[in-house]
């Protein structure tokens, strides 16, 4: 139990004591070390400073602005601010550039391409993979196949626009039928076969001839006579080794029963003119820019 | 100094310590007056959540895919905050406003990034590359670490006890009408239809919701109504009529 006794002096220290005793064990009121009490004094002057200094006492409809001025919103503008104004020049001209004699002006090509670089890795690589491999149902764009064609304009116009979504409406478009109720279960298996021959695979001959006539009722409008495809309505080139869904019979099969609707977001809101060419300009020079 | 314990008010320390329930009623009172003072003003302060256009609540199928989002841990991963700093803008967008999460019960802000922060990534990719990502991450980026979702395109939403989850979204203070709630089973099955005779209605009610077949898929599944809420993450506000008041 503790009890309290006379604050008296320590026998055996000769400091005071605090006048609290524990089965007559005795507190010696030692005083705070010195440094230790400036600094918990330092600390509430740096507190009463840093409240007058920095935004902090909440009044009646705001809070107290601080008298450096200081806030988070004016200084990611600044610092945004601080980056644009260093690139401002460069971008400006890029932003004014015509892409197709971009390559003569060494500087500025070299420029695109690496900002290019950066936007491509943000905001393009999530589908066209990384290194613009592509994956099954996202173009590859290193290759020199193109579904809209791959110059400098139209790669422009795809990243302003993209491609069959709502919320652009220049966005490119076009819709293939859905064949699956359409042909009879024969009829998609022969056009199947056609395709598979014209691609130089494996097929059914037989099957094929009947297909050909079919393609050419209900396909070759888009796809061509000859199924090389047209770039105007993004109806890819059959005759090719390169298939953005998969080329083997199955694939295929399911293209004609149930065709196919890729979507690529406009980018024309989100990216700055700049931006646009020079993820045009990465995009070009990746291998298959024509 | 060895004297001043035992004089003045400060002495009286002795009398708190010696009654436990004087000691409790007394520290009650202090975390009071701090609390008040912290979180308080938050309440009536005009700037706690500026006025922006655009934000409204959720529509019944995102807010069931919100739900997915917060049954399935995503939270645990993606952050839905763009903090105001130049790689986070550069990277994201626009930093996050309070108010775009303004009829969030409970925000979904997180604290940890093993994924990308979610906050505006409406828009940003396909339908299509949503379902091809959750059923399989790696299909469309092979890096990713993240888990499969195949199973949402198997399980379907139901629209009754989405309809009680808007009911309960009002019991918590976000605005949605008498009308809202009537229909709001309807109005799950409304936005994954792009032939619904509600179109319109649905616009009215929920001002640029977008109305798709958000998996292609016949039925409303779960897959659809969480790509639904991806969708829309960050659309809401109007940014050409925003502009931000540099002292908050």
């Amino acid at each position: 139990m503790s009890s309290e006794t006379e604050h008296d002096i320590d026998d055996v220290t000769g400091i005071d004591t605090t006048g609290h005793a524990w089965d007559g064990i005795k507190e010696l009121n030692n005083p705070l070390p010195r440094w230790w009490l400036y600094c918990l004094y330092l600390t509430i002057i740096w507190g009463i400073g840093y409240s007058i200094a920095y935004p902090a006492w909440p009044m009646i409809s705001g809070a107290t602005a601080g008298l450096l001025g200081y806030s988070t919103r004016g200084e990611v503008a600044q610092d945004i601010a601080r980056f644009e104004n260093a690139n401002a020049d460069i971008s400006a001209q890029l932003a004014a550039a015509d892409l197709n004699t971009l390559v003569a002006n060494e500087d500025l090509n070299r420029y695109a391409i690496s900002a290019g670089g950066a936007v491509f890795r943000n905001n393009c690589s999530q589908c066209h993979g990384s290194g613009a491999a592509g994956a099954e149902g996202y173009p590859n764009l290193l290759d020199d196949d193109w579904l809209w064609g791959g110059d400098f304009d139209n790669i422009a116009y795809t990243v302003r626009h993209g491609i069959r979504n709502e919320e652009d409406w220049d966005a490119r478009w076009s819709e293939m039928t859905a064949f699956d109720e359409i042909f009879s279960k024969d009829e998609v298996e022969a056009v199947v076969q056609h395709v598979l021959a014209i691609s130089g695979q494996p097929h059914d001959a037989a099957l094929a001839g009947t297909g050909s006539v079919l393609f050419l009722d209900n396909c070759a409008a888009c796809h061509g006579d000859t199924g090389t495809g047209n770039r105007d309505l993004g109806a890819p080139n059959l005759t090719d080794a390169i298939w953005l869904y998969g080329g083997d019979a199955a694939a295929i099969e399911e293209t004609v029963r149930y065709a196919r609707f890729g979507v690529m977001p406009p980018w024309g809101e989100r990216l700055s003119e700049a931006e646009i060419k020079a993820v045009t300009a990465y995009v070009h020079q990746l291998g298959g820019g024509e | 100094m060895s004297d001043t314990h035992t004089k003045g008010f400060l002495a009286k320390h002795a009398i708190l310590e010696r009654s436990p329930t004087l000691l409790l009623v007394s520290s009650l009172l202090v975390v009071t007056i701090g609390g008040i003072v912290e979180i308080a003003p938050l309440f009536w302060l005009e700037n706690t959540i500026e006025e922006v256009e655009g934000v409204r609540p959720y529509s019944p199928l995102e807010l069931a895919g919100r739900e997915i989002y917060i049954r399935e841990g995503c939270y645990v991963c993606h952050s839905q905050m763009i903090r105001p700093m130049r790689d986070e803008v550069e990277r994201y967008g626009h930093y996050s406003l309070a108010a775009e999460s303004m009829y969030d019960h409970p925000f979904q802000w997180g604290s940890k990034r093993t994924g990308p922060d979610l906050a505006r990534v409406g828009g940003k990719y396909s339908d299509a590359w949503h379902v091809d990502h959750l059923v399989k991450p790696q299909s469309v980026v092979p890096e990713s670490v993240m888990p499969g979702y195949a199973y949402l395109r198997d399980n379907d939403v139901n629209p009754e006890y989405t309809a009680d989850l808007v009911a309960t979204h009002r019991f918590v203070g976000v605005p949605y009408t008498d009308d809202m709630i009537t229909v709001a089973a309807a109005d799950v099955v409304a936005q994954a239809d792009p032939d619904t005779d509600a179109y319109d209605d649905l616009l009215e009610r929920y001002p640029g919701a977008q109305i798709r077949n958000f998996d292609g898929e016949p039925g409303v599944s779960e897959m659809d109504a969480l790509i639904a809420y991806m969708q829309m993450l960050g659309t809401t506000v109007d940014f050409s009529t925003f502009t931000p008041d540099a002292s908050r």
